[in-house]
């Protein structure tokens, strides 16, 4: 298998690193549920979470999900860091990885930051935690966590995915992920919320909910994120959105018996799922919480190991690192 | 290079034999490492249930106990411990194929101490091949070689059980 370095997105990942980080992901699981959640794997670790958007459960999973391996996790989000003060993204990496940490976990608005990021910061392995409409690897992780659970293997199976394809990263990191590992996506949403020549990821295209729920093995639903949502392409309103792309018991039952439900949270009850179908036996939503703490467990662990081996065997040295950055630096800004 | 056979299949099975019965008790809780300590285990729980010990079986995977994160294989193969009893109180044997340095028991012994107290732990293992590095030692074992620091000892599982001792540069 290819060295998993970084974790910039579905997108760079082969099916055999994904199914490893999955199955790593289940190895952990049962460390989070024993009465002493602590192994000592990462101890001596550094691992920096940097937060330049608003995530609760995101950055709490990654939290934990370090500290429950015995590294050292220290926080860091937008209000509070100097990039308030004026700081570029650039110089805010740099700083932080001169502190040498081993992982820095970014969410960022912008699409890309790791990648950018990753090319001054040799030392340092990166964790992409979201980056604006482009992905969000340890989501589609823990889903294919949540899936192998329910069913073994995702292969082969009808995921309909409904809500706002065109602003989620969790939508188009599962469009990479099913043509890898084998599984159909359907996107069902109106058009407005749909990107333009979204067929080329070979998915099937509903604008009619209803149509799309006969014959799916999962109803993946997106939260209805209003802060993405201009205005020129906003639907007319909250109740007229659920009553067509809203799932609740009806059409729950017209997807079949072993239809399940999941949700990449958090939930907005009563827009895009009904109360009774969110609290109800078939939704996996609280599984897809738990199965988050051990993917991001699997991440933390796969990047860190054999870690100091790779530096030994010829990682760039700090020194001419820092002079092209400096030289980049005077490009860029 | 040499490869060598050290314990033949016939050897291999008078020694599982031989460990069975020194470990005979009404009721065991026998918890193999994973890969080779689990199949040892299995080999034994085979033998005293036919003799009529209540077996408890556990297994423990413990590629992210060990101290060497940084410096084994980038991606080892992890398998999912499984530890189907409450270890508080039990007396456990942790059993293993190959006991060498010490230091995979010691992962061993500290995951177990993760999912609760056990009132003791003994260790069982097919061979002891010497070279400690840490104060360990087998209450019960198949053999006991004194093997050149230079060579790989292991146990063959396709076919036939036997024990090679190969030599590595």
């Amino acid at each position: 298998m290819r060295p998993i370095k970084h974790l910039f997105g579905i997108a760079d990942l082969d099916r055999e690193q994904i199914e490893y980080l999955v199955n790593l992901g289940d190895s952990f699981i049962d460390i989070n549920r024993r009465p002493l959640k602590k192994a000592p794997t990462l101890r001596g670790k550094t691992i920096i979470n940097l937060f330049f958007e608003n995530s609760t459960r995101t950055r709490t999973s990654f939290e934990l999900a370090g500290k429950r391996l015995s590294a050292d996790v220290i926080n860091i989000s937008a209000s509070t860091s100097a990039t308030k003060k004026g700081e570029t993204l650039l110089d805010t990496g740099q700083t932080l990885a001169a502190m040498q940490p081993h992982v820095l976990v970014i969410r960022h608005s912008l699409a890309g930051t790791c990648e950018f990021l990753a090319d001054y910061l040799p030392n340092t392995a990166l964790v992409n935690a979201g980056d604006g409409a482009h992905e969000h690897p340890t989501q589609i992780l823990t889903d294919l966590l949540t899936m192998k659970q329910a069913w073994g293997t995702p292969a082969g199976k009808v995921i309909t995915i409904v809500g706002d394809i065109a602003h989620s990263r969790v939508a188009r990191s599962h469009l990479l992920a099913a043509k890898k590992l084998g599984y159909t996506m359907r996107v069902v949403a109106p058009k407005t919320l749909l990107p333009s020549q979204i067929e080329r990821y070979g998915c099937e295209v509903f604008h009619d909910f209803d149509a799309a729920l006969p014959g799916s093995d999962a109803v993946y639903m997106l939260r209805v994120q209003t802060e993405r949502l201009t205005d020129n392409c906003a639907f007319p309103s909250v109740r007229e959105y659920h009553e067509a792309y809203g799932l609740n018991g009806k059409r729950l039952r017209a997807a079949g018996p072993d239809c399940i439900v999941m949700h990449p949270g958090p939930m907005n009850r009563g827009v895009e799922i009904a109360t009774d179908v969110a609290d109800s036996a078939r939704s996996h939503i609280l599984d897809q919480v738990e199965h988050g703490v051990a993917i991001r467990m699997a991440v933390l662990a796969a990047l860190c190991g054999g870690q100091e081996e790779e530096k030994k065997m010829g990682g760039s040295s700090r020194k001419q690192l820092s002079e092209e950055a400096m030289q980049a630096q005077g490009r860029l800004i | 290079m040499t490869d060598s056979i050290l314990y033949t299949p016939q050897a291999v099975e008078d020694a599982l034999n031989r460990m069975a019965d020194a470990m005979q008790a009404p009721e065991l809780f026998l918890v193999g490492i994973h890969s080779g300590g689990a199949d040892v285990a299995d080999a034994i729980q085979q033998r005293l249930e036919a003799s009529g010990t209540r077996v408890n079986r556990g297994n423990l995977d413990i590629s992210f106990y060990r101290d060497d994160l940084d410096t084994i294989a980038p991606h080892p193969l992890v398998r999912r411990s499984e530890l189907p009893f409450d270890v508080a109180g039990k007396d456990i044997w942790l059993v293993d194929d190959v006991l060498y340095s010490g230091r995979t028991i010691r992962a061993a012994m500290d995951e177990i101490f993760d999912y609760g107290r056990p009132a003791s732990i003994r260790l069982a293992v097919l061979v002891d091949r010497g070279g400690r590095q840490l104060p360990i030692a087998a209450e019960c074992f198949g053999f006991s070689h004194e093997a050149p620091a230079d060579c790989n000892v292991e146990l063959v599982t396709d076919g036939e059980w036997l024990i090679e001792q190969r030599q590595v540069k």
